[in-house]
This record gives C-alpha cells, sequence and structure tokens, in this order.
C-alpha cells in the first residue's frame, strides 16, 4: 500500500487532502457523464468511504467506490471502464467482467413513419361524423397496408385501447365481509370493548397484478408492424405496474426503461435508439435462450404473462426454438404468441418455427389491426 | 468498530472458515466504519447470507433474520400486539374484582405483550447483526417501510414510545435480484456484488468448510465445478453445491472422481434435468483429460 506522497508530507496537508477530495469529485463527475447516477449523497458517501480505506490505497478506493457509486451489474462495468480510463490502470484490480450482449448502442431512426403526429382537426360536425366512421374502418385495416398518413392517425388511437393487468390471488389477506375468520381484526376489536367480543371480522385473500412480459420481433420480417408494436408495447407498460418489454432480433435489447417516457413519441424514439439491429434477421430460438439465461428464468418470467409478437420466421434451428418455448411454458403463467398473419383470411400455420412453438402456446391471436390488439388485450387481462 | 482494516477482517473472518477476496472484505469493513446497510447480491450460491452469519460470529453478535417472501408486512418483521393474552389478561383483571379501567388499559400495552419481531428485536438487542434475506422477494411497498427504518434506526410504538437503537445494528440485505430494488433503497446501503470465488479459492473455502475431504479430490471436485460453470447451464452450481457434492464424494468413500461415481452423485450439484445431461457429456471429457 502506498501512501500518496502529498498526504505524507505535513507542510501542505490540508491542501492536498482538498486536492484529492477534487480528484475524487471530478471521477463522480466523469461518472456521471458516462451514465451512473451519481446522486450528492452517493458522492458524498464516496468520499467518506474512501477516507475510511485510505486514499492512499487504490485497490481500497477503488472498492468504496464500486459499493457506494454502484448500484447494478451495469453499473459496476460503467464504473470499470470509467475507472480506467480517469485513474491509470494499475496492474492487480479486478479485470472487468466481460459485457452483457445487449449493451452496444447505436443511434437509428427505424420510426421515420411515426414523425410529424397528424391530429385530425375537425370543425364541421358532418366531417366528425364522417371521421367516426373513418376511424371504425382504420380500427380493423391490417398495419402493414396502411400510408404513413393513415399511421398517424393510427397512433393518436393506440389512447382508446382499453389496457387492464391480469391478476392472480395474493399471499397477502384484506379484509373482508365473509371469507375466513380474522382472528387478529376480531380480537383487537374486542380489545376495544374490554375483551368484549362482538363483532367478528372476516378476511379473504388479496388481489395482486402478474407481470407482463412482452418480447417484440423487429427483424425484417416484421418491420411493417414494428412501429405499432412498440406503440402498443408503450400502451401496456404505462397502463400496468409491472411489464418488462424486450427486443428480439439477432440480440435482446432490453425496452423497458426506454419505453418508460409517459410521452408515446419520446418513448419510440428511445427505444429506436436503443435497438441496435432493426429489421435484421431473426435467431428466435437463440434470442429467446438468452432472454431466459439472463432474464427469464431468474425471476422476470416466473409466473408472468408472456406475449410473444412475431410471425414465427426463424432462420435458425426451429427444434431449439420449439424447445426454448416448451422451457417458457413451463416457468410462465400463460404463453401468448401474437402473429400479425393470423388475421389474414388464407393464414395456415406450416412455416417449421410456428409449427415449432404451437404445441407449448396458450393462445395463438391475431395481431394486425387495432381492433385485433383490442382483443389481444383482453385475452391478457383474462389470463 | 472492532475492526482495524479490511485485511484484519478478512483475516478475522477466515478463522471463522468464511474467506473473503479483497473485494468484499473493504466492501465489508467501509459498511461496517460506515455503519452503513450493505446490499449484496449475486447468484444464489455465493455465500451472501454465510456473510451475515460470518460476520456475526466474528464479534460474537447475536445474529437477528428477516426472511422476505412475498405479503410480508410490518406486523411480521416489525412488532405485533399479542392480542390473546391481552384478552386473557382483561379476563384476569376481571375476576380479581375491582377494575379501574385506565389502570387495566395502561396495563394492557405492557411490554410484556409486546411481540418483538426481528427489525424491533435487532434495535433492542443494539450491537447486533440483522440479515435482511432475499428483499427481492418482499413487495415493493416493504421496501419503503424498511427504507424508513434503516435511515433513523428507530421505531415508534404509538401505544408504548418510541424504540431507538442504542448503537446502530450491522445490517446486511441479500438480493437475487429476481426483481430491481428501489433506488431510493439502494442509495441508503453500500452495494456488493458477489461473483463465484476463482479456482484456488475455492479450494481453500472447501478445505475450510469439508475438512473432511482429502486434498486430492478437493482439488479434482473443485476443477470440475469451475469448468462445469463455463458449461452453458440453466443454473450453474453455485459454493454450495461444490461443498454438497465434495461431502457426497467423501461420504461414498471416492478417493478419486471417476466418471460413474460423479455421475451417481450429480444430484448434489445440477438440480434440473437438461442440466443433468448436459452435465453427463461435459464429465466425459473433463473427466477423460
Amino acid at each position: 500500500m502506498s501512501e500518496l506522497s502529498g498526504i505524507a508530507e505535513s507542510a501542505d496537508r490540508a491542501a492536498s487532502v482538498r486536492a484529492a477530495d477534487e480528484i475524487l469529485l471530478g471521477f463522480t463527475v466523469a461518472l456521471r457523464a458516462a451514465g451512473v447516477a451519481v446522486t450528492h449523497d452517493r458522492a458524498q458517501a464516496y468520499l467518506e468511504a474512501a477516507a475510511l480505506a485510505g486514499v492512499g490505497d487504490a485497490a481500497a478506493t477503488y472498492h468504496a467506490g464500486r459499493a457506494t457509486l454502484c448500484g447494478s451489474p451495469a453499473d459496476l462495468e460503467r464504473y470499470d471502464q470509467v475507472y480506467e480510463s480517469y485513474f491509470d490502470p494499475r496492474a492487480g484490480l479486478p479485470r472487468r467482467r466481460p459485457s452483457p450482449p445487449a449493451a452496444l448502442e447505436t443511434s437509428y431512426s427505424p420510426l421515420p413513419e411515426s414523425e410529424g403526429a397528424g391530429e385530425g382537426t375537425a370543425a364541421d360536425e358532418e366531417i366528425v361524423r364522417a371521421m367516426a366512421s373513418a376511424a371504425e374502418v382504420l380500427r380493423q385495416r391490417d398495419i402493414a397496408t396502411l400510408s404513413a398518413n393513415e399511421k398517424a392517425r393510427l397512433a393518436a388511437m393506440f389512447a382508446s385501447l382499453d389496457v387492464r393487468p391480469p391478476e392472480r390471488r395474493s399471499g397477502r389477506r384484506q379484509p373482508w365481509h365473509r371469507g375466513a375468520l380474522d382472528a387478529n381484526r376480531t380480537l383487537r376489536a374486542s380489545l376495544r370493548r374490554m375483551g368484549e367480543p362482538a363483532v367478528l371480522e372476516w378476511r379473504r385473500p388479496g388481489r395482486r397484478s402478474r407481470p407482463v412480459v412482452l418480447l417484440v420481433d423487429v427483424s425484417g420480417s416484421m418491420s411493417a408492424y414494428a412501429d405499432a408494436l412498440l406503440r402498443l408495447a408503450h400502451r401496456i407498460g404505462r397502463g400496468t405496474a409491472r411489464t418488462e418489454t424486450f427486443a428480439l432480433g439477432t440480440r435482446l435489447t432490453r425496452l423497458t426503461r426506454a419505453l418508460n417516457a409517459r410521452d408515446a413519441e419520446r418513448a419510440l424514439v428511445a427505444a429506436g435508439q436503443t435497438v441496435p439491429d432493426w429489421s435484421g434477421g431473426t435467431r428466435l430460438g437463440e434470442t429467446l435462450k438468452v432472454f431466459l439465461d439472463r432474464w427469464g428464468r431468474r425471476g422476470v418470467a416466473r409466473g408472468a404473462v408472456v406475449v410473444i409478437f412475431s410471425d414465427g420466421w426463424e432462420r435458425g434451428d426451429a427444434a431449439l426454438l420449439g424447445e426454448q418455448v416448451a422451457h417458457l411454458h413451463r416457468i410462465a403463467h400463460r404463453v401468448v404468441w401474437v402473429n400479425p398473419h393470423r388475421g389474414k383470411p388464407s393464414y395456415e400455420p406450416v412455416q417449421t418455427g410456428i409449427k415449432a412453438v404451437l404445441p407449448h402456446v396458450d393462445d395463438f391471436v391475431a395481431g394486425h389491426s387495432l381492433a385485433a390488439f383490442a382483443e389481444l388485450l383482453q385475452v391478457i387481462a383474462r389470463a | 468498530m472492532e475492526f482495524r482494516s479490511a485485511a484484519d477482517i478478512a483475516a478475522r473472518l477466515g478463522e471463522t472458515g468464511y474467506l473473503c477476496d479483497d473485494a468484499l472484505a473493504t466492501v465489508a469493513f467501509l459498511a461496517l466504519g460506515m455503519r452503513r446497510p450493505l446490499l449484496l447480491e449475486g447468484e444464489p450460491g455465493t455465500g451472501k447470507t454465510a456473510l451475515a452469519e460470518a460476520i456475526a460470529q466474528t464479534l460474537a453478535l447475536p445474529l437477528i433474520r428477516l426472511q422476505c417472501y412475498e405479503g410480508i408486512d410490518a406486523t411480521q418483521a416489525l412488532y405485533d400486539w399479542d392480542f390473546p393474552r391481552q384478552i386473557l389478561h382483561l379476563r384476569a383483571l376481571e375476576a380479581s374484582g375491582a377494575v379501574d379501567a385506565e389502570q387495566a388499559e395502561k396495563s394492557l400495552y405492557d411490554e410484556r405483550f409486546l411481540l418483538a419481531r426481528p427489525v424491533l428485536a435487532a434495535l433492542r438487542a443494539a450491537p447486533a447483526v440483522l440479515l435482511v434475506d432475499e428483499i427481492d422477494r418482499a413487495d415493493d411497498e416493504f421496501e419503503a417501510f424498511l427504507l424508513e427504518v434503516l435511515s433513523t434506526y428507530q421505531v415508534s410504538i404509538p401505544e408504548l414510545g418510541t424504540v431507538t437503537a442504542t448503537v446502530a445494528p450491522i445490517v446486511l440485505l441479500t438480493s437475487n435480484r429476481t426483481r430491481e430494488l428501489h433506488d431510493a433503497l439502494k442509495r441508503r446501503c453500500l452495494y456488493h456484488w458477489i461473483d463465484h470465488p476463482g479456482l484456488e479459492r475455492e479450494i481453500e473455502i472447501v478445505r475450510a468448510r469439508a475438512p473432511e475431504v482429502s486434498a486430492a479430490l478437493n482439488r479434482q471436485v473443485v476443477t470440475v465445478v469451475q469448468a462445469l460453470r463455463d458449461v452453458d447451464l440453466q443454473k450453474p452450481p453455485g459454493v454450495a453445491e461444490t461443498l454438497d457434492w465434495a461431502r457426497a464424494l467423501h461420504l461414498l468413500g471416492v478417493a478419486r472422481l471417476d466418471l460413474e461415481t460423479a455421475a451417481s452423485t450429480l444430484g448434489a450439484l445440477v438440480k434440473y434435468r437438461e442440466d443433468a445431461e448436459k452435465v453427463r457429456h461435459a464429465l466425459d471429457r473433463l473427466l477423460a483429460s
């Protein structure tokens, strides 16, 4: 452990300590710029910890920063990168762990059609009536066949979708006028009457919303629907408490954070910047496996209603895809497969990918129009 | 407190059989020195809970454990009144005759009718180790409630008054990361991610925890487990599984690991059918070399 030479010298002690503080605070600023949410109290805790561990001890300062400034494995990785470039890299420090597959961020603009929300302006009463019926027609039409203008009108109609989260029984019980006897409340009430049992109180299991997981295929064959599906994901995410959204392409990308914005347009732009592989190929089986290994089995998919938006067009091994969906089916409460082509009258599930997954899917529904989305939301709410 | 440096912590935890690396020792030292809760995340079976036990043992403090589960609420974590006993007490007062209403009520909310649940128990036992295990299983409402206790280290009981810890307890929280914890809670804590240990350290751990296992078998078992962690398994074996497997092999009187005994004791190591098949294939390769 080498002491910082300035600290050892008593002459300029106060000044050099302040300098050390400045260096460390500068590091927190750099870290914040790199995307780690460093708040002031965290920075302060970091200084305190560094002082306690000994500022001269590089390894201890490194660990002090990791403990005080980070809050998740993603943070740790950014921390290591910033640390290496901010301080001189020293030998003997732990190496950084391999980056997760979805860390890459490139900025694409995948949703050119969604820009400039066209608000239908209708002053005349007659036009309003005409609009209403036009809206109904628009609701039923296949999204892939819409013009850019119609898509913009449809975007405004997503707000009309009624989102209700699926529910399950919870372990916590709640007061009710019948059900099982609530001993605690009964006794508490009788205590109020000096121990005279007068009223019996009852309780029943409460209800809690189930988590919803949305897996959206963003490959080339689904590109006509990608914009609408992400809008739907955003709408579901705003309407239910626990929704996780992922994009499936050649790789897995978590979109939950990007879609968190209140405004749909802003959320879609953020999602577009997060996904590196728009309209690429699909390796559904492999990407699903990554999802299960990194998120699903850990708890994200456990007991959840998992909705997969995909045409099941698999370039890789269809057997692997079937195996992964079977696994997902065992973990999740319900697996819903949404295929935009299913709404077409001549559709037959003959592709190898879709044939492999159908035995492991609870609901197989269409998802090509706003009306189909409304039906899907009912399926989710009932699950 | 009693520890002088991170190295001191590592050495003294080592005496109890818990071997930690420099990073964990430094973070534990900081948590104790700064009197902050320590939030440990990591794969199951990497020794998160064991750290709390080791710290309690080293400092000779009582370990108070709060196992979280879905639907846990304040009455199960903090305190509750013992209603049946309170009513019995009232009946007894009635039977003995002259009851002064005010006196009776006062005697009702007495310390002896208070059921101290883990958090209150830890505050009262003052220097103590409080382990909040698997906080990710509890609901987010519970997190908010815990936040309040962890920031002030006091609990107010309306009928009795406020209980404040004379010395802040050492608090450890563990999470398996099945869901993201709230930022507000994370900010109060020091954070550490526990990884699987390296080869030499894991051999040391097995030696410390299962001294009956011979050195040769120990090295062989740990080498195989370390290689298996790189195989694409649904649930890679943790240190706890390594220990189980080593003990199982020792019980069977195995001196050297071979394919047959390895296959028959696989149940101690992997807990998924798909994994068992993959491991069997991998063992062919690993044990042949």
